[in-house]
């Protein structure tokens, strides 16, 4: 059972990395500033996501994984509101692009 | 080479890489962005020296004068092009490279030649930790044996504020403070019920209480008065710039009451152990911990309503309009 845990942990953590790894390259190489906000958010979200759920089975305790979920929540919430604010701010056409 | 090597080495890696992006950047606002990464991969290698104590003071001093430094660039660049062509001539150059190389090198010295086993006060701190109640060592050595530098650290961040006070011109002396963190919030044309106004309705209940437990769990956990003031002081910034909420004129008796309440409670509580201890800052056997609060809860309150102030600057507008 925990070696099934342990290589879900594995297989789902190297999949958020994936998602980091791929938003990065995005942000770096796409040309407009709504496509790169378009790829972070993909880092933020599922990247970020998916590391929590590969970390889940290894919290120690129901707490412990609690804060966890929160975390990822909290940053979903402050990276969706900001996302929205840059793209706007990147419509109009101001600050540096 | 273990995982935690590799980690550190990324880490330390980073550090340099940041920093010396933060000097070579070309423009003040990528300067500040490199600055503001800095701190954030520096709060990460205090983690990593389990000195969480200090990385959350990292985390939060960064923000702070990230924002702060952030609006100054904004400032600067209508003259950032002439300060550009002013460059000072190459052999003044020469002479700050040189200087910087030597204090470095200096520094470097230091820490390589330092005495092996290093010098170190901690034995004595955790025998004389249970003599103050407190189990983390970090506030013991804060509020009980350093106290009188953290008052006058407290002291040190109101001077401040009235510096950013001083700036305000004389017929607003007094006044509120500029519409600024709010144009700031209109600039990126939020509405009240856009992504910004709904961050600041969702955010600082969460905020709230993650500030006040950081200020209460201190005593046997890494957390303190100074970063639950910073949380505290973010969520009003954010209700601020969302526009929910005025800034409160400066020559409010109330505020002005907030601002000076910790320091006051702590210069209380230090002299009176003149009459209770054996002098300034001394607290009587048992009393440690519960005096200890007494000073945290106001400070924490001032700290708080100090760094909004800072963030909000100095009086632009009369005492009654309102924005």
């Amino acid at each position: 059972m925990s070696l099934a845990l342990d290589a879900f942990t594995v297989a789902a953590v190297a999949a958020g990395a994936c998602f980091f790894l791929a938003g990065t390259a995005g942000l770096l190489r796409f040309p407009d500033p709504l496509s790169r906000l378009h790829a972070l958010t993909k880092a933020d979200n599922l990247g970020l996501g998916l590391i929590v759920l590969g970390l889940l089975p290894q919290a120690d305790g129901v707490l412990a994984g609690a804060k966890l979920i929160a975390v990822w929540g909290l940053a979903q919430l402050a990276g969706t509101a900001v996302t929205q604010l840059l793209a706007r701010a990147a419509r109009r056409g101001e600050g540096p692009a | 080479m273990s995982a935690g090597f590799v980690l550190d080495a990324v880490v330390a890696a980073l550090l340099v890489a940041v920093a010396t992006g933060a000097i070579a950047a070309r423009t003040a606002f990528a300067a500040v962005v490199a600055f503001v990464a800095y701190g954030l991969v520096l709060a990460l290698a205090w983690v990593r020296l389990a000195a969480v104590d200090v990385a959350l003071t990292e985390a939060a001093v960064g923000a702070l004068t990230g924002v702060l430094l952030l609006a100054a660039a904004a400032r600067l660049r209508p003259s950032e092009a002439a300060a550009e062509s002013e460059l000072p001539s190459a052999g003044l150059r020469a002479a700050a490279a040189l200087l910087c190389a030597v204090v470095a090198a200096g520094l470097a010295a230091v820490v390589l030649a330092a005495a092996e086993p290093a010098p170190t006060l901690a034995p004595l701190a955790a025998q004389q930790l249970p003599a103050t109640d407190l189990g983390n060592p970090v506030t013991a050595a804060l509020l009980a044996w350093r106290a009188i530098d953290t008052l006058l650290e407290k002291v040190v961040l109101l001077a401040g504020l009235l510096g950013v006070w001083s700036l305000a011109p004389d017929r607003l002396w007094g006044g509120r403070p500029g519409a600024a963190l709010r144009a700031r919030g209109a600039a990126l044309r939020a509405p009240r019920d856009g992504a910004l106004g709904l961050l600041a309705r969702l955010l600082p209940p969460i905020g709230i209480v993650v500030g006040v437990y950081l200020v209460w769990t201190a005593a046997d956990h890494p957390g303190g008065a100074f970063q639950g003031s910073t949380i505290l002081a973010a969520m009003w910034v954010l209700a601020r710039m969302a526009g929910f909420v005025d800034a409160p004129a400066v020559s409010d008796r109330r505020l002005r009451a907030a601002l000076v309440a910790g320091p006051l409670a702590f210069f209380a509580v230090g002299l009176l152990g003149f009459a209770w201890a054996d002098g300034f800052l001394a607290y009587p056997d048992g009393w440690a911990k519960p005096l200890i609060v007494a000073i945290e809860v106001p400070m924490t309150i001032s700290v708080a309503a100090t760094l909004a102030l800072l963030l909000a600057g100095p009086p632009a507008r009369g005492p009654e309009s309102r924005g």
